[in-house]
C-alpha cells in the first residue's frame, strides 16, 4: 500500500514538474529563459507518455503477448532473425533511426520562436512519432517481419503496395537532393570544413583496408581508429585553411554539388566493404558519442535561450523558410517528432531482433523518445545563440541582401540587431571567412554545439575546432546516407524494372548497376543542382518538399496501422492511430496546397514560376527556375494523389469491415508458444 | 553505505557490459562472432572476407534514416 502511494506521489510530481516546466516556457514572455526548462517539458512528457500511453496503447490496442514467440526465435537463423537483449536492440533501432533530420529541422523551425517547435516535437512525438514506430513494430513482429510495402499491399490491398513502394522511392530521391544541399551549404567557402570532409573519404576506405585485411572484424577498434583521425584532420583542417593549400580547398557551390554528385555515383558502385560500411561504422560511432556530449553539454551549461518564444516570423514572412506555423513548423521538424521514415526501419531490421513482444514497447516507442530528445537539443543549439546571429547565418542572400554590411542591416531592421563586426569577429572565432547566407541548418546547428561545447570545454580558443567538429559530424552522416540512400534506391528501381526486363533486376550485372545507379544520383542531383541555383537558397523549396514526402509515407504508415486495428476487431480503439492520421492529412494537404497553389511567390511554387516569367529580361537560367518551379509543384501533387489513393482504399476497407460487409480477420502469423517463458 | 555502494558498483557493471553489449551489435561484431561460430570457422582474413560476401546483401539495402 506505501509502495503504491509512493509511486502515485512520484508520477504526480512528474506530471507537476512537466506542466510546471511546460507553463513556463509557454507563457514566460519578453525574458530569457533557460534551456533547463526544455528539458524538463520534454523528458516528463516522455516519462508520463511511455509509462501511461504507450502501456495503455501495449496493453488494449496492441494486446501484447508475452506468451507469443516472435520471429527472431522461431525463425532464428544467426544472421537476420537473432533474438536479442532489449537493450542492444533499442541501441540498434536508435542508431538506425537518428539522421540529421532532428538536427536540422528544429534548427529550421527555430525561425518562428522556440516554442512551436518544442511543444510540437513533444506532443508530436509522444501522440504520433512514437506510436507510429511502435505499432508499425509490433505489426512487423506479427507477420514475420514484413516490410511496409508488404503490409500495405496484404491489408490495405494493391493500390496501398504500390504506393507505398513509389513513396519510398520518392521520398528517398528528394531527401538525398536536400540533405547534399545542406552539405554544400555548409562547405561552399570552407576550406576547413571541405579538407576535414574530404578526409573522411581516404580514412574510410582505410578502415576498410585495415578491418578486411589486417584486423578482422575488429570493427570498434577500427572506429575508434578512424575517429582518432578524423580528429586529427579537423586539427589538421585549420592549418590547411591558413596555408597556402587553402585555394585547393575552397569551392563555389555549384563545384562542390558537382562533386558530391561525383562522389555519390563512384560511392555506391564501390564494394561496401571499402566505402560504406566503415564510413557506416564511423559515422555510427561519432553520431553516437557526439549526441551524448551534447546532452553533457546541455545539462553542464545549462544555456539561457536568447530566442524569444515566438518571433514575427509566425506570420509566414520568415527568412530562412516561407510560410505559417501551420502547417510549416510541422513538416520542417520531420524526423524529431514523426518520420515516416521510421516506419521503414520498424519493419526492417529491427522486427528480426526482437526477444519478446513485450519488448516492442521499450524499442518501438522508447527509441522514438530518444530521437525526439535529439530534436529538443538541436532546438536548443538553434536558440542559445543570438536571434540576430541565427538569422544572418540562416537567412539566404536573395532576402537580406548579399553583403554583411546589408545583410546585418536588414535583419536588424526586423528587430534582431546584429552587425557585420560582431559577424565577422564570430566566422574569425570559429575559423570560416564569412557565416553569413549559410542557409540549410547545419552551420547554425554547428555555431550552436560549438558555443554550448566551448563553454564547458576548452573556452573560446577551442571554438573553431568544436564548430568544424559539428560540421564534420553531420557531413558524415550526411554523405553515409547519400551512399547508402542511393544504393537501397538502385535495388528498389532494380527490383521494379526486373519486372520490365530481367537481367535489369539482377543486382549483380554491371550495365544494369551502372545504369539504375546513374538514374538515382541523376534524380537527386538534379534537385540538389537545383537547390545550389536557387536564388533563394534552395532549402526553402527543398526541405518543405522533403518534409512533405516523409510525412506523408507516414500518412500511409498509419493507414496500414489503422487498417489493421479495425481487421484485428479493435475498432474502439482506432483513434490510437487515426488521430495522428488525420492531424498528418491536414498538415501535409495544407502545405501541399500552399506549396503549390499559395499566390505568395515565396510560398507558392506556381506563383513564383509566374513572377519569373514576368520578368521583362529573360534569360536560360530564368526558364530553368520557371521548369524547376513547375516540376516541384507536379512532384508534390503527384505524391499528394498517390496518398489520397491509399487514403481512399483505406477508408472503403475501414467502412467494409466495421458495417459488417467483410470479415474483421487480419494476416497475423499463427500463434506459437514462447520457449523462453518456460525458462522462466 | 558499503552495501550501498557494492550495489551501485554492480549496476555500474552490468549498464557498461549492456552498453558494450549494444555496441558490439550495432558495429556487427556480434553478427561475426555469430557467423563464425554457425559455420565452424575460426577468425581470418578468409572468414572476414566470407563473411561480408554473406552479408553484402542485406547490409547494402539496409535503410539509413533521414
Amino acid at each position: 500500500m506505501l509502495r503504491k502511494l509512493t509511486r502515485i506521489a512520484v508520477w504526480c510530481g512528474i506530471a507537476a514538474l512537466g506542466a510546471l516546466s511546460l507553463a513556463t516556457i509557454a507563457f514566460r514572455r519578453g525574458e530569457s529563459i533557460n534551456a533547463m526548462w526544455l528539458v524538463m517539458a520534454a523528458l516528463c512528457t516522455y516519462a508520463i507518455g511511455y509509462r501511461f500511453y504507450s502501456k495503455f496503447i501495449a496493453a488494449k490496442v496492441m494486446t501484447l503477448d508475452a506468451m507469443r514467440a516472435t520471429p527472431a526465435e522461431r525463425l532464428e537463423n544467426g544472421r537476420d532473425f537473432v533474438p536479442t537483449n532489449k537493450w542492444v536492440v533499442f541501441g540498434h533501432h536508435f542508431a538506425a533511426i537518428a539522421g540529421p533530420g532532428p538536427l536540422v529541422g528544429p534548427v529550421l523551425a527555430a525561425q518562428f520562436g522556440y516554442l512551436p517547435g518544442t511543444l510540437w516535437i513533444v506532443v508530436g512525438a509522444v501522440l504520433g512519432g512514437c506510436v507510429q514506430d511502435f505499432v508499425i513494430l509490433v505489426m512487423s513482429v506479427r507477420r514475420d517481419g514484413k516490410s511496409l510495402t508488404e503490409m500495405a499491399r496484404e491489408e490495405i490491398g494493391r493500390i496501398g503496395g504500390l504506393v507505398a513502394f513509389i513513396a519510398v522511392l520518392a521520398i528517398i530521391v528528394i531527401l538525398l537532393g536536400a540533405v547534399a544541399l545542406i552539405v554544400v551549404n555548409a562547405l561552399k567557402g570552407s576550406p576547413w570544413g571541405t579538407f576535414t570532409i574530404a578526409a573522411t573519404i581516404p580514412i574510410a576506405v582505410l578502415m576498410g583496408v585495415y578491418l578486411r585485411h589486417l584486423r578482422p572484424g575488429k570493427v570498434l577498434e577500427t572506429s575508434v581508429i578512424g575517429f582518432v583521425l578524423v580528429l586529427a584532420s579537423i586539427i589538421a583542417g585549420q592549418g590547411i585553411a591558413h596555408s597556402a593549400f587553402a585555394p585547393w580547398f575552397t569551392f563555389t557551390a555549384p563545384t562542390l554539388a558537382i562533386a558530391i554528385i561525383a562522389y555519390g555515383f563512384s560511392a555506391s558502385a564501390l564494394p561496401v566493404w571499402l566505402l560504406l560500411a566503415p564510413r557506416d561504422y564511423l559515422s555510427t560511432f561519432v553520431k553516437l558519442g557526439t549526441i551524448a556530449i551534447l546532452a553533457v553539454g546541455i545539462v553542464a551549461l545549462r544555456p539561457t535561450l536568447h530566442m524569444p518564444a515566438l518571433t514575427r516570423f509566425i506570420d509566414g514572412t520568415g527568412p530562412v523558410f516561407a510560410g505559417k506555423i501551420f502547417p510549416f513548423a510541422f513538416i520542417t521538424i520531420a524526423c524529431g517528432a514523426i518520420s515516416g521514415f521510421h516506419s521503414l526501419i520498424s519493419s526492417g531490421t529491427t522486427p528480426k531482433l526482437i526477444q519478446r513482444e513485450l519488448e516492442t514497447r521499450l524499442v518501438g516507442y522508447g527509441a522514438m523518445m530518444a530521437e525526439s530528445f535529439v530534436a529538443i537539443m538541436a532546438m536548443i543549439a538553434a536558440c542559445v545563440l543570438d536571434p540576430g546571429v541565427y538569422f544572418a547565418v540562416n537567412s539566404p542572400a536573395g532576402i537580406v541582401g548579399s553583403s554583411a554590411t546589408s545583410a546585418a542591416a536588414t535583419i536588424t531592421s526586423w528587430g534582431f540587431p546584429v552587425t557585420a563586426d560582431q559577424m565577422a569577429a564570430l566566422a574569425k572565432s570559429v575559423g570560416e571567412q564569412t557565416l553569413f547566407n549559410r542557409t540549410g541548418g547545419a552551420p547554425a546547428f554547428a555555431v550552436g554545439m560549438a558555443h554550448i561545447f566551448s563553454h564547458t570545454l576548452g573556452g573560446e580558443a577551442v571554438m573553431g575546432i568544436w564548430y568544424h567538429f559539428a560540421i564534420m559530424f553531420e557531413a558524415l552522416f550526411i554523405l553515409t546516407i547519400l551512399d547508402a540512400g542511393t544504393r537501397v534506391g538502385r535495388f528498389m528501381l532494380q527490383d521494379g524494372l526486373g519486372h520490365v526486363w530481367k537481367p535489369l533486376g539482377r543486382t549483380s550485372w554491371y550495365p544494369s548497376i551502372i545504369a539504375t545507379s546513374a538514374i538515382i544520383v541523376g534524380l537527386w542531383g538534379y534537385f540538389l543542382w537545383m537547390g545550389v541555383r536557387d536564388p533563394l537558397g534552395g532549402i526553402n523549396s527543398m526541405w518543405p518538399l522533403f518534409g512533405i514526402a516523409n510525412q506523408l509515407l507516414a500518412t500511409v504508415a498509419l493507414c496500414v496501422a489503422t487498417t489493421i486495428i479495425i481487421k484485428s476487431g479493435k475498432a474502439r480503439y482506432a483513434w490510437v492511430s487515426l488521430a495522428p492520421l488525420v492531424w498528418l492529412v491536414m498538415v501535409t494537404f495544407t502545405a501541399s496546397y500552399q506549396k503549390m497553389f499559395n499566390p505568395n511567390p515565396r510560398i507558392g511554387f506556381l506563383a513564383h514560376a509566374e513572377s519569373l516569367a514576368k520578368q521583362a529580361i529573360q534569360t536560360g537560367e530564368t526558364s530553368r527556375l520557371i521548369f524547376n518551379d513547375r516540376l516541384d509543384a507536379v512532384i508534390t501533387g503527384a505524391l499528394v494523389v498517390l496518398v489520397v489513393m491509399v487514403l481512399a482504399e483505406s477508408v472503403l476497407e475501414w467502412a467494409r469491415v466495421v458495417s459488417g460487409r467483410k470479415e474483421a480477420t487480419v494476416s497475423e502469423t499463427p500463434f506459437v508458444q514462447t520457449r523462453y517463458s518456460e525458462a522462466e | 553505505m558499503r552495501e550501498c555502494i557494492l550495489r551501485a558498483g554492480t549496476t555500474m557493471r552490468e549498464a557498461a557490459k549492456v552498453v558494450l553489449a549494444a555496441l558490439r551489435e550495432i558495429f556487427d561484431e556480434n553478427a561475426y562472432a555469430r557467423f563464425l561460430a554457425a559455420h565452424g570457422m575460426a577468425n581470418s582474413r578468409e572468414a572476414y572476407a566470407h563473411y561480408l560476401r554473406e552479408t553484402n546483401h542485406a547490409r547494402e539495402r539496409r535503410a539509413r534514416c533521414c
